[in-house]
């Protein structure tokens, strides 16, 4: 509760000190919008019901490119786990794409699939599958030895073993991956819609900046960061913390 | 005999150096024996027990079960490790019956595990987690997996060994209760010699460098065991005394290595 306090204590004061050193400094909304003009802006954007548009078209494609992700990047993982060819060639592969934002890949997947939902959706899912990949992989190969033995004396052995036990064993690096993938197809959502076609909360903002409208360019990037730490911090951190404790892990 | 370990030699080769962990080790146990190994750190007591479970292949001599050679583990043997080894996404009912789940319906298994998990006082607790278990009550439960196997020999590797002494004593109880019920064959290895003479029917005493049986003593003394009467103190002794020699010549050894350097 103190640290809510506190929390809530800095945020208010933070918009508090922008408010006041912005009318200070005398600047005008299109350079320097006020706490104030980014609440009418966000207001607006909530009565025309923009915003609203543009929530559900992001989050349709977050949706869709996460579930995409976390498939392919379970089956990755899994192969990359088991098979030693396929790790030292794909595995590099994917450790070598893992180092190139995939909003690089824009460019590309328009060609490929046209300015629309398509091309932003396989960002997505670039920027999720890789790291989702890396972490099950991981977690596969991390199963500590014990539980594997001790399976074996207990008759399970092949794909009974790895069902029961390999599988739920990594579930904790699952989770972790998951937390990841999430936060890059997030990012990787906003870049795209930016960079292509709307309607979507990036497209928003560059239609926003366009028009020189900086309060809803800022209340659209409140909008990312306050959904982006929603979704880690009720959902991701919370089933994260929930497996850790129960798989035994926590350090405290 | 219902066990029959033949001159069973085991050697690890690690950059070309071969270790010698087992040296021409033969063990024969009876159906219902109790049989403790002792012996100190690194003697190869997990290994032999491993190479029974079926884990660890002898480089030369067999293991044979009911006339059976070992090749592979198999639910004939069922093994308790130092760590107790239970699966922390499942609870407390779902480990016990993680053996034999698949082999009937919901409601046997689940009388099936009450059943062991009476045998070993925690049926108030099948739905918990391990992680919500003492250290004393994760081994008991693993000791009941174990048993829903109903195997053959049961192996415990230290099962005790990290736990406090006052929790020790109460499973020393449990154990001895358990196994005077049951009758199962045990190959039970531990540090502790005490243990060892509260527990056994024979101990089998380890030395090192190589590992090899030193000695293989009955206890006959009447139970339960008190470890200050005469009789435990004696063999206690006469164990220690075995023991000391291995582990001086352990010092020796690697005093004499670090002078060589
Ligand atoms: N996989 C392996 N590769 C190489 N050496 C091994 C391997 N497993 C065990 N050893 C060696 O075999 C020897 C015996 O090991 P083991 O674990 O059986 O000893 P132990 O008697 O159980 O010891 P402790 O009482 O400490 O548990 C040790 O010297 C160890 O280094
Ligand atoms: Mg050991």
């Amino acid at each position: 509760m103190q640290r809510i306090g506190k929390q809530l204590v800095f945020f208010v004061g933070l918009v508090i000190a922008w408010e006041l050193i912005v009318r200070a400094g005398g600047w005008t909304p299109d350079v320097m919008p006020k706490p104030t003009d980014v609440w009418e802006a966000m207001k607006r954007g909530f009565s025309d019901r923009t915003l609203v548009y543009d929530l559900q078209a992001s989050f349709t494609r977050l949706f869709i490119g996460l579930v995409i992700s976390l498939a392919l990047g379970t089956a990755l993982g899994i192969l990359l786990a088991k098979s030693k060819t396929a790790d030292d060639t794909l595995g590099a592969l994917i450790l070598a794409l893992q180092s190139v934002p995939s909003i690089v890949w824009l460019p590309l997947a328009i060609m490929w699939f046209g300015l629309n939902e398509k091309a932003v959706i396989f960002i997505v899912v670039l920027g999720g599958t890789l790291v989702m990949t890396i972490n099950m992989r991981m977690g596969i190969k991390n199963v500590p030895p014990l539980y594997i033995r001790a399976a074996e004396t207990m008759g399970s052995k092949g794909i009974d073993q790895f069902i029961r036990v390999i599988l739920p064993a990594s579930v904790p690096y699952a989770v972790t991956g998951m937390r990841l993938a999430w936060a890059f197809a997030w990012r990787a959502l906003m870049a795209a819609e930016i960079l292509s076609t709307g309607p979507g909360l990036g497209y928003t903002l560059k239609y926003a900046s366009d028009f020189g409208d900086m309060s809803l360019v800022i209340a659209v990037m409140i909008l990312i960061g306050v959904i982006g730490s929603i979704v880690d911090l009720l959902l991701f951190q919370r089933v994260e913390r929930n497996v850790m404790k129960r798989w035994g892990l926590e350090t405290n | 005999m219902l066990l029959q370990i033949n001159d069973v030699n085991k050697q690890y080769t690690n950059n070309k150096v071969t270790n010698t962990v087992l040296d021409h080790v033969s063990v024969s146990v009876k159906e219902g024996e109790f049989i403790s190994i002792l012996g100190p750190s690194g003697c190869g007591k997990s290994t032999l027990l491993s190479m029974v479970a079926g884990l660890v292949k002898p480089t030369s001599g067999t293991i044979m079960l009911d006339g059976q050679p070992i090749q592979k583990p198999g639910k004939d043997r069922g093994m308790v490790f130092q760590q107790s080894a239970l699966f922390p996404w499942l609870n407390v009912e779902e480990n016990v019956m993680f053996p034999f789940k698949k082999e009937m319906n919901k409601q046997e298994a689940l009388q099936k595990a009450k059943h062991y998990l009476q045998m070993v006082q925690l049926s108030n607790y099948g739905k918990h987690y391990p992680h919500e278990l003492s250290g004393g009550m994760q081994q008991r439960v693993a000791i009941a997996r174990a048993f829903t196997m109903d195997p053959k020999v049961l192996l415990m590797d230290e099962p005790f060994g990290a736990l406090d002494e006052q929790t020790r004593t109460r499973m020393h109880g449990e154990l001895e209760r358990i196994w005077l019920d049951t009758k199962k064959t045990v190959l039970f290895v531990t540090h502790s010699i005490s243990e060892s003479i509260k527990l056994s029917e024979r101990i089998i005493v380890m030395g090192t460098r190589p590992g090899r049986i030193i000695a293989d003593i009955p206890v006959t003394l009447p139970r339960p065991r008190r470890f200050d009467a005469p009789e435990t103190i004696q063999l206690e002794k006469q164990i220690n005394h075995l023991l000391k020699e291995e582990i001086d010549k352990v010092v020796k050894e690697e005093l004499s290595y670090a002078e060589n350097r």
